[in-house]
C-alpha cells in the first residue's frame, strides 16, 4: 500500500518536472537568444546520445567506439530522405545520385526512424562477428568501423556526394524535436535498464562467465544493448544533420565519440541519470572552456590562447578520472524520487 | 601482366607490411600479457617520428644517432605511459583500462597538435636510404631493402629476448597466468614495463621507416597504421610475435597489390584492413598462428 503510494507520487513528480521543463523550453523558444537555443539543442541531443552510449559501454560493459559512425549513418540517411529529388539533383554535381535514393522522399519523422533503423542494422552486422568471439575486439572493430564510414562517405560519390557532403538540409530540428527525442530516449532506456533485459546486461558487465552459467544468453543481450544504442545514436545523428543543415565526412569524427565517452565516465559508467547530468555539464562546460583557446590576460600580461588545448585538458581529465575517480558523479546509482524525498525530509528535520 | 611490375609491387608490399609487423609486435605483446588493446601504441610511434625529426633538423645530429635516440626515448615514453596510466588501473575492470588507453591515445594526439603543430612536417630522407637499384629489370628503393633487413634483425632480437632470456620467460609466464607468476616471485610490474619498452622501441623503428617512406609526419599519423597493425596482430594470432610479423606482411602485400591492380579501389585501401578483421573474426578468430588465450 505504501509502495503503491510512493510509486504514484514518483510518477507525479516525474510528470511535474517534465512539464516544468516544457514550460521552460516554451519560453526559451519565444525569448531565448540564438546562442542559448543552440546550446539547449546540443544539450538535448548529446544527453540522448550519452544515455544511449551508456547502455552498451556502461550498463553492459562492452567497449564500443562507434557512436560517431552511427550518428554519421543516421545523419546521411535522414538527410537523403528529407531532401527533395530536385535538391538532390542540384547537390550531386560530380556523380548523379543512384536510383532509389534519387526519388525517395520522406517526412522528417520517418526519415529519423529510418536513420535509427539503418544505424541499428550496421550494429547488427558488426555485433555478429564480434560478440561471437571476444567482446574485447568490439573496441577495435568499432574504431575501425568509424574509419570505414569516413572512407565510404568520402569515396561513394553517388550515395554520399563524397567530400562535398550534403548542403541545404532543411532545419527541422528545433527545441521540441531535440528535447522530445531526449525525453523519449531517456524514458525508453531507463525502462529497458530496469527490465529483466537490463538485469541481464548488468550481470554481463559484472561477470560474463557467471552470467552465462546462470543461463543468460550473453550473445543476444550484448547484441540488444549494442543495437538499441546504435538506433538512438542514428536518430541523434539525423537530428544533428537537420540542426546544422550541412553535413560532410569530416563532421562526425572520433572527437564526437570521445566527447560522449567523457560524459558517461564523468556521470558514472552504468548510470543513466549520471550520463544525463554529465552530458549537460560537459556540453555547457566545453563552451566555458573555450576561454583557454582564446587570448587572455593574467596580471597585465597577454597570454596567447592555445588552439586545441581543450582537447588536451579533456583527455587528461579522462585519464585522471579513470585512475582516481572511477565512480564518476553517480557511480552505478540512479537518481530516484525516493532518494530525493528522503534528502528533503532529512533537511527539514535538521531545521 | 608485366612480371617485373608485379614483383616490384610485392616488394613494396613486403616493405610496407614489415612496418605494420613491427608496430603489431607492440600490440600483440601487450595484449598477450595484459589483455589490453593499447590504443596509444600508434601514437607512441608518432612520438618516435617527431623525436627523430627534431633530432635531425633541430639538433643536427647525424641521422643514425638521431634514429637511435628516438628509439630509446620512445621506449622510455612507452614505459612512462605504462607506469603513469596503465599500472594504476591494472586491477580495475577491463573497460577502465580500455578507456584509459583511449584517453592516453587522444592525449598524445592532441598534445602533438598543440606542441608540434597540426601542419605536416617534411621528413627528408637521408641520402643513405635514397638510392634506387635495378635488379633484373625491377627497380628497388634502397629504403625497401634496408626496411626488410632492419625488420628481420629487430624481429630476431625480440624473439631472442622472449625465448632466450629470463625476462622473456617471465613474459610468457604472465601471458599464461599472471597470478601464479606473481606467486613464483616474479616482479610483474617490471616485466610489464620491459614489455612496453620493447613494443614501443619496435614501433619507433617502424614509425621512422614509415616517415621515410611517406616523407612527412603529422600528429595524427599514428592512427591508421596503428589500426592496421592491430588487425595484423589479430590476423597473425594475438599474443604471437612471429604471427604479428606474418600478419603485417600479409596486410601490407594485400594493400599494395589491391591498389596496384585495382586503382579504382585506391580510395578504399584504408577500409580493407577492416574487412580482413571481420573475416578473421568470422572464420578464424585465433588467427593464423595463434592459440586460444586463457581469459
Amino acid at each position: 500500500m505504501d509502495m503503491d503510494n510512493h510509486h504514484r507520487r514518483n510518477q507525479l513528480f516525474s510528470l511535474a518536472s517534465v512539464i516544468v521543463l516544457l514550460i521552460f523550453l516554451y519560453f526559451e523558444k519565444q525569448y531565448g537568444s540564438d546562442y542559448q537555443i543552440r546550446i539547449l539543442n546540443n544539450c538535448a541531443i548529446f544527453a540522448a546520445l550519452a544515455v544511449s552510449y551508456n547502455l552498451i559501454n556502461g550498463v553492459t560493459g562492452q567497449f564500443s567506439l562507434a557512436p560517431n559512425a552511427f550518428a554519421a549513418i543516421g545523419a546521411y540517411t535522414s538527410a537523403l530522405l528529407t531532401m527533395t529529388p530536385a535538391e538532390k539533383e542540384m547537390s550531386f554535381i560530380i556523380d548523379p545520385i543512384i536510383w532509389p535514393l534519387s526519388v525517395m522522399h520522406a517526412p522528417f519523422f520517418f526519415s529519423l526512424l529510418a536513420a535509427g533503423v539503418m544505424a541499428a542494422f550496421f550494429a547488427l552486422l558488426m555485433g555478429f562477428p564480434v560478440f561471437r568471439v571476444r567482446g574485447d575486439y568490439l573496441a577495435i572493430v568499432t574504431l575501425g568501423f568509424g574509419e570505414v564510414v569516413r572512407v565510404i562517405a568520402n569515396n561513394a560519390q553517388s550515395i554520399t556526394n563524397g567530400p562535398l557532403g550534403l548542403k541545404g538540409i532543411a532545419d527541422y530540428t528545433d527545441l521540441w524535436w531535440s528535447w522530445g527525442f531526449a525525453l523519449v530516449t531517456i524514458f525508453i532506456i531507463f525502462r529497458l535498464v530496469r527490465s529483466s533485459y537490463g538485469m541481464a546486461m548488468k550481470a554481463i558487465r559484472y561477470d560474463e562467465a557467471a552470467a552465462e552459467a546462470i543461463g543468460i544468453n550473453t550473445f543476444w543481450h550484448k547484441m540488444l544493448a549494442f543495437i538499441a544504442s546504435a538506433f538512438f545514436a542514428g536518430i541523434g545523428g539525423g537530428l544533428l544533420a537537420h540542426l546544422i543543415t550541412t553535413i560532410s565526412p569530416t563532421l562526425f569524427t572520433f572527437f564526437l565519440t570521445f566527447n560522449l565517452l567523457i560524459m558517461i565516465v564523468l556521470g558514472g559508467l552504468g548510470s543513466t541519470t549520471g550520463a544525463l547530468i554529465a552530458a549537460i555539464l560537459v556540453t555547457w562546460g566545453s563552451e566555458v572552456l573555450r576561454i583557454v583557446e582564446e587570448p587572455f590576460r593574467i596580471a597585465g600580461m597577454e597570454v596567447p590562447g592555445i588552439p586545441g588545448m581543450r582537447m588536451v585538458i579533456f583527455s587528461i581529465i579522462l585519464v585522471l578520472m579513470m585512475i582516481f575517480a572511477r565512480q564518476g558523479i553517480m557511480g552505478t546509482r540512479e537518481f530516484s524520487w525516493d532518494w530525493a524525498a528522503d534528502r528533503a525530509k532529512a533537511l527539514f528535520k535538521k531545521k | 601482366m608485366d612480371i617485373s611490375f608485379f614483383v616490384q609491387q610485392v616488394i613494396n608490399g613486403i616493405a610496407l607490411g614489415s612496418l605494420y609487423g613491427l608496430i603489431a609486435i607492440g600490440y600483440t605483446l601487450v595484449y598477450g600479457i595484459l589483455r589490453l588493446i593499447n590504443f596509444a601504441h600508434g601514437d607512441v610511434m608518432m612520438v618516435g617520428c617527431y623525436v627523430a625529426f627534431y633530432g635531425i633538423f633541430l639538433f643536427s645530429f647525424p641521422w643514425w644517432a638521431s634514429f637511435l635516440i628516438a628509439i630509446l626515448l620512445t621506449a622510455v615514453v612507452g614505459v612512462m605511459i605504462d607506469i603513469g596510466a596503465y599500472r594504476p588501473v591494472r586491477n580495475a575492470p577491463r573497460i577502465s583500462a580500455l578507456i584509459t588507453a583511449i584517453g592516453v591515445s587522444f592525449l598524445l594526439e592532441n598534445l602533438g597538435l598543440v606542441v608540434f603543430g597540426g601542419r605536416p612536417k617534411a621528413f627528408v630522407r637521408p641520402d643513405f636510404f635514397s638510392g634506387v637499384r635495378d635488379i633484373a629489370g625491377v627497380r628497388i628503393l634502397d629504403l625497401n631493402i634496408w626496411t626488410l633487413l632492419i625488420t628481420l634483425i629487430l624481429l630476431g632480437i625480440i624473439l631472442l629476448v622472449i625465448y632466450r632470456t629470463k625476462a622473456g620467460r617471465a613474459m610468457r609466464c604472465i601471458a599464461f597466468d599472471m597470478e601464479t607468476t606473481r606467486l613464483m616471485g616474479v616482479d610483474i610490474n617490471r616485466i610489464i614495463a620491459v614489455t612496453f619498452a620493447i613494443g614501443s622501441a619496435a614501433a619507433a623503428a617502424g614509425g621512422i621507416m614509415w616517415a621515410m617512406r611517406y616523407p612527412q609526419i603529422n600528429p595524427l599519423m599514428g592512427i591508421l597504421p596503428g589500426l592496421k597493425a592491430f588487425v595484423a596482430a589479430v590476423l597473425g594470432g594475438i599474443g604471437n610475435v612471429t604471427g604479428a610479423m606474418l600478419g603485417g606482411l600479409l596486410i601490407g602485400i594485400i594493400e599494395i597489390v589491391m591498389v596496384a591492380f585495382q586503382p579504382d579501389l585506391a580510395g578504399y585501401r584504408d577500409a580493407m584492413a577492416f574487412a580482413i578483421l571481420i573475416l578473421i573474426l568470422l572464420f578464424r578468430p585465433t588467427g593464423l598462428m595463434g592459440t586460444k588465450l586463457p581469459d
